[in-house]
């Protein structure tokens, strides 16, 4: 079977219509209903993370006032917290959620190239979340190790979870990355084989370009997440002594010999920073396009924002060790990963200079989801500003593990994502259903989310300074923290709990309006990246009906000068574009 | 069409359908192909991190130099002898012929499966000689990569048990061909690795 471009190939030849409600539904291999899936399945995975975090905030806002919250419960919901949020919610619900809805149809594919493979991706995915669910239910309950799981005291007496607990959490992340694998492979090659006619690499939206890098970052990260799993899981399981040093506990030598922790460390960060950016890149992307359709605009400095994209992906592989100057390294190390961090701050920060001047003159609508996208900005750069503080080796280690780092990385790769998320999910929200969500109540649920993340992490900055440290249970009689601490604490408690119950407002918004929402116009913003474009909203199965897509322009030609309308629509061709001006143009039709 | 090209092209400027039928930028190659070659450089990444951990792990003072069993020469001879086989079976079914395609790809996958076999046998070898797995570092790895390079060497049996059924169910060699194409390329690769696993393994 030689290769056949996908414009030549026969239509039905990869579709396989489902027959009966479960194949519809439920063993579904079309890509928007895998995209609800893992979406869903992220969003349910997430609501546990922030009860969690609710409930350890209250400890720290009012402490023991919540009975079983003890120390133990607090050290596994901190941890359980984290690694949901990182793993499970938000790369699940911007690659598997997002990648999966948005690559075939921004690139005018009918679906993905292997949707058997994206079928199994999404169940091998709700495997790792039962796996990592059913920690809560063995004895000893989930890992308390903090997110990072770093030997030894991971696996040892102590430490909550160290028994059945980091099993289940390890075997589970390892059948998280051969679900993302088996994803990733689907968007990365779908996104190079199958986009349509004149759908060049340059003419893709730029959020096909974030999840593309993004993805790419996944694939070659998630292995050192894998390998670090492995090993870790032979040192737990069968005594081997891969990261275990020789070690007592409580007062016995344990079977371990020579092990070096920092290897963990080394393995882990090699995953986890470029992980910051399987978040950042697609968010990164969404944001753009959500921007430049609101502003009416074209995106600013296309080019540019492609260029970013590549190099944040490539610079992320060579930052890891700024996550571990305090675990020891060569002052020459220390240096070179300093230098490659800050070097990183060159395209993130041409990317909000771009975003910035998208809306520069733009003919602003500002609908809820441009709400979100500017918030954004500037959740982003507050949070990316004090990342400039902590890639520097000398300002990092009086800072390290203090709040200080719980504001910066809460607000850059917590809040922002999110904020995008929220900002994606309305404006996407009438093709996806084919109704509208509540206008007003998605303005008031983003001022709470807004202005509650302020009042949440902003307090925090201050609190790092004091040198509060992250990760106690309690703060005790300590001299250098003032009483008033407390009182923060408790200020920034209630704002988490109000901006947790604020985000009913969504839920009801999002779920109410499936049945209530008005009825969407197909292109309610005028958008032109071809999603808009297809023949039914929601789109059926097989997404372009009879005839696939043509290209022939970028997705952002918007105010087009002479143009009919304000923005012009993927696949037309120049020839109705001077059709339609000259029926337009009063000259020519005698006005 | 060079990478820097494509990222320096204006596309606010170019209208108008570009490309033929397929968008440029599209690699002419079978979408599993391309999917193959990335499944190998992720699989390049585990290993290579793997190798990586095993070179730290070393300088630590607890090492202990692990001497090879000899029988892994005759073990690499069986993979060598699986992945010509393949290629022999690749030649064969490109070529739209028929002759000796059951001896050549049955043969592959036999060897393959008597590699891993032998692989075991020597595992028990080692088993009996007191090598544990918790005994040393060295031997730690050993039967890690070892066991993770088998893993691997399973998965291409699968799919090359699902070509074998196909075949013997009177399906045409015509209907396996991009199977057995690519599954040619994984034995290499396979067999590549293993030479460097040997390699190192055996340089402690």
């Amino acid at each position: 079977m030689a290769y056949v471009p996908l414009a030549d190939q026969d239509q039905d030849m990869e579709m396989h219509h489902p027959h009966s409600w479960v194949e519809k539904y439920v063993w579904s291999q079309d890509h928007k209903v895998i995209a609800i899936q893992y979406g869903g399945l992220a969003v349910l995975t997430g609501i546990v993370g922030l009860v969690l975090s609710l409930l350890f905030r209250m400890q720290l806002g009012f402490p023991e006032s919540v009975n079983f919250v003890d120390p133990n419960f607090y050290y596994q919901a901190v941890t359980m917290h984290g690694m949901i949020m990182v793993v499970y919610f938000l790369t699940a619900l911007f690659l598997g959620g997002f990648g999966n809805y948005m690559v075939p149809l921004m690139l005018g594919a009918r679906d993905m190239v292997f949707p058997f493979l994206n079928m199994m991706s999404v169940w091998t995915f709700l495997i790792s979340v039962i796996i990592l669910m059913a920690s809560f239910f063995v004895g000893g309950g989930p890992t308390g190790a903090g997110w990072t799981l770093y030997p030894p005291q991971t696996t040892m007496a102590g430490t909550p979870g160290h028994d059945a607990g980091i099993i289940l959490m390890l075997v589970s992340l390892a059948v998280f990355v051969v679900a993302f694998t088996m994803g990733g492979l689907n968007y990365v090659v779908t996104i190079l084989q199958y986009r349509c006619r004149g759908m060049t690499l340059m003419r893709m939206p730029l959020t096909i370009w974030g999840i593309f890098v993004a993805t790419v970052l996944g694939l070659f990260a998630f292995p050192a997440l894998l390998v670090a799993c492995i090993m870790m899981m032979f040192d737990t399981v069968l005594g081997t002594s891969f990261f275990m040093p020789a070690v007592l506990e409580s007062g016995t030598p344990l079977d371990y010999e020579g092990g070096s922790p920092i290897l963990f460390q080394h393995l882990f960060w090699f995953f986890g920073h470029p992980e910051v950016y399987i978040v950042a890149l697609p968010a990164f992307g969404l944001v753009s396009d959500v921007l430049s359709v609101h502003a009416r605009k074209n995106i600013f400095g296309y080019r540019m924002m492609v260029w970013a994209i590549i190099a944040i992906g490539g610079l992320s592989f060579i930052v890891w060790a700024h996550h571990m100057y305090v675990s020891g390294m060569n002052p020459y190390f220390g240096f070179f990963f300093a230098t490659t961090t800050l070097i990183i701050a060159v395209p993130t920060a041409l990317k909000v200079y771009n975003w910035l001047l998208t809306l520069w003159e733009g003919d602003i609508r500002l609908n809820a989801p441009m709400y979100f996208a500017i918030g954004f900005i500037f959740t982003f750069i507050h949070g990316g500003l004090t990342g400039l503080f902590l890639g520097n080796v000398v300002i990092d280690l009086p800072l390290s593990d203090t709040y200080f780092v719980v504001a910066h990385f809460h607000l850059v790769m917590g809040v922002s994502p999110i904020l995008v998320l929220f900002a994606a999910i309305y404006h996407w929200y009438p093709k996806l259903s084919g109704r509208m969500y509540n206008e007003t109540m998605a303005k008031v649920h983003f001022w709470f989310t807004f202005l509650g993340a302020y009042a949440i992490y902003l307090p925090m900055h201050y609190l790092g300074f004091l040198g509060v440290p992250r990760r106690y249970y309690a703060l005790g009689n300590t001299d250098f923290i003032p009483l008033s601490a407390q009182d923060l604490n408790s200020s920034i408690t209630i704002a988490a709990l109000i901006v947790g119950a604020s985000q009913i407002l969504f839920f009801i918004n999002i779920i109410g309006s499936l049945k209530w929402g008005k009825k969407a116009d197909p292109n309610p913003w005028g958008a032109a990246s071809l999603e808009w474009q297809t023949p039914d909203t929601p789109p059926v199965h097989g997404n372009w009906g009879e005839n696939l897509p043509t290209v022939y322009r970028w997705a952002y030609d918007y105010s087009v000068p002479g143009a009919a309308e304000d923005f012009i629509p993927q696949n037309v061709p120049e020839s109705e574009v001077a059709a339609a001006r000259d029926a337009k143009s009063p000259e020519n039709n005698g006005e | 069409m060079g990478l820097i090209k494509t990222v320096t092209e204006k596309p606010w400027e170019r209208k108008g359908v570009i490309g033929g039928m397929a968008p440029e930028g599209t690699f002419a190659a079978e979408s599993e192909r391309v999917a193959l070659v990335f499944f190998l450089v992720i699989a390049t990444v585990v290993f290579s991190l793997f190798m990586v951990s095993y070179y730290l792990r070393m300088e630590l003072p607890d090492w202990e130099p692990l001497s090879e069993p000899a029988q892994l020469w005759f073990n690499t001879g069986l993979l060598v002898a699986s992945s010509v086989l393949f290629q022999w079976s690749r030649n064969i079914v490109v070529r739209d012929h028929t002759r000796n395609l059951y001896t050549s790809f049955f043969g592959a996958g036999v060897l393959a499966i008597l590699f891993i076999v032998a692989q075991m046998v020597t595992w028990n070898h080692l088993q009996a000689g007191g090598f544990y797995l918790s005994s040393n570092p060295a031997i730690a790895f050993y039967y890690l990569l070892t066991g993770l390079h088998a893993l691997h060497l399973i998965g291409g049996l699968w799919v090359w048990s699902k070509c074998a059924i196909r075949l013997t169910s009177g399906g045409e060699p015509g209907e396996v061909r991009l199977s057995i194409q690519l599954c040619t390329i994984y034995w290499h690769f396979l067999l590549l690795v293993w030479i460097v696993l040997f390699a190192i393994l055996a340089n402690t």
